[in-house]
């Protein structure tokens, strides 16, 4: 049985958090900013299932698996919009993709 | 029992900074898959082996195979030159070390909380199929639609203009 305190569990959510909120504000890649979100949300859904675990009710476990479809849409319209920027632009960097129209 | 999460816990974290440092793509998609299955092994260890399968099956299997795709298609090396330098470890260390000491800080804050007690009993995934489809039907119809809605945006986004081959043949 995990013993571990549940202060814990939360502290590694958070910490996964904040990494995929540095990784978003760091990177100047697209295809890493949209790494950092899905590093953010698989924590969100995280704390779900942690909080699931604490009060012993399966509502935690059936939102992780809308954040999970709302994150397979994300990702799909994301990588499609990265494709047309690519080929827009021929660059993934964000500080170069600063014009609405070339 | 303990152990196998603080060691799954520390992957996890470790993987997550390697996967958003590393230069190169597809090592880093590597990493986060690493990082991926690190968490479900704390998704089992707390009680949801539906959900360590989902977050194997649809994450690390579905997700990070279609960003693998992706990148490999865009071929992905080249670093940009901003990057180069916020990665400088002249310009993040002492950010880090004050970052590290906040950290501490709240850690020793959150020991020293009292912890909350609550029964353990085991979420059985019959339990979460019948919520799901019974107190959560709604959104699932909702969370239909949104699918519904990406298909037809990725494929409206990812379809290609048509080439022209000859001038007379393009519209005006």
């Amino acid at each position: 049985m995990l013993t571990v305190p549940v202060e814990t569990q939360i502290l590694f959510a958070g910490i996964l958090f904040f990494l995929g909120l540095i990784g978003l504000l760091v990177r100047r890649n697209l295809v890493f900013m949209l790494m950092s979100i899905e590093i953010m949300f698989n924590s969100a859904g995280l704390v779900f299932i942690i909080a699931a675990r604490h009060w012993d009710q399966p509502d935690g476990q059936v939102m992780f698996i809308f954040i999970l479809a709302v994150t397979a849409v994300e990702v799909a319209i994301g990588l499609a919009l990265i494709l047309q920027v690519y080929h827009h632009f021929k660059t993934l960097d964000v500080d170069k993709i600063n014009k609405l129209k070339d | 029992m303990d152990i196998f999460f603080y060691i799954a816990a520390a992957i996890a974290i470790i993987s997550t900074i390697m996967a958003i440092s590393g230069r190169n793509a597809i090592h880093s998609l590597l990493f986060l898959i690493l990082s991926l299955l690190a968490i479900s092994v704390v998704f089992y260890l707390l009680d949801a082996p539906f959900i360590a399968a989902l977050e194997v099956i649809i994450y690390a299997g579905a997700i990070m195979v279609l960003f693998i795709f992706v990148t490999m298609m865009l071929n992905i090396g080249l670093e940009q030159k901003q990057e180069k330098q916020w990665l400088n470890p002249r310009m993040w260390i002492i950010p880090s070390i004050l970052a590290a000491i906040l950290l501490a800080d709240l850690i020793l804050a959150l020991r020293n909380m009292p912890t909350a007690v609550a029964g353990t009993q085991l979420i059985q995934p019959k339990q979460v199929g019948i919520s799901l489809f019974h107190t959560y039907l709604l959104a699932v119809e909702i969370a239909a639609i949104l699918l519904m809605a990406g298909v037809i945006g990725a494929y409206h986004l990812g379809s290609q203009k048509k080439k022209v081959l000859h001038r007379f043949l393009e519209k005006k």
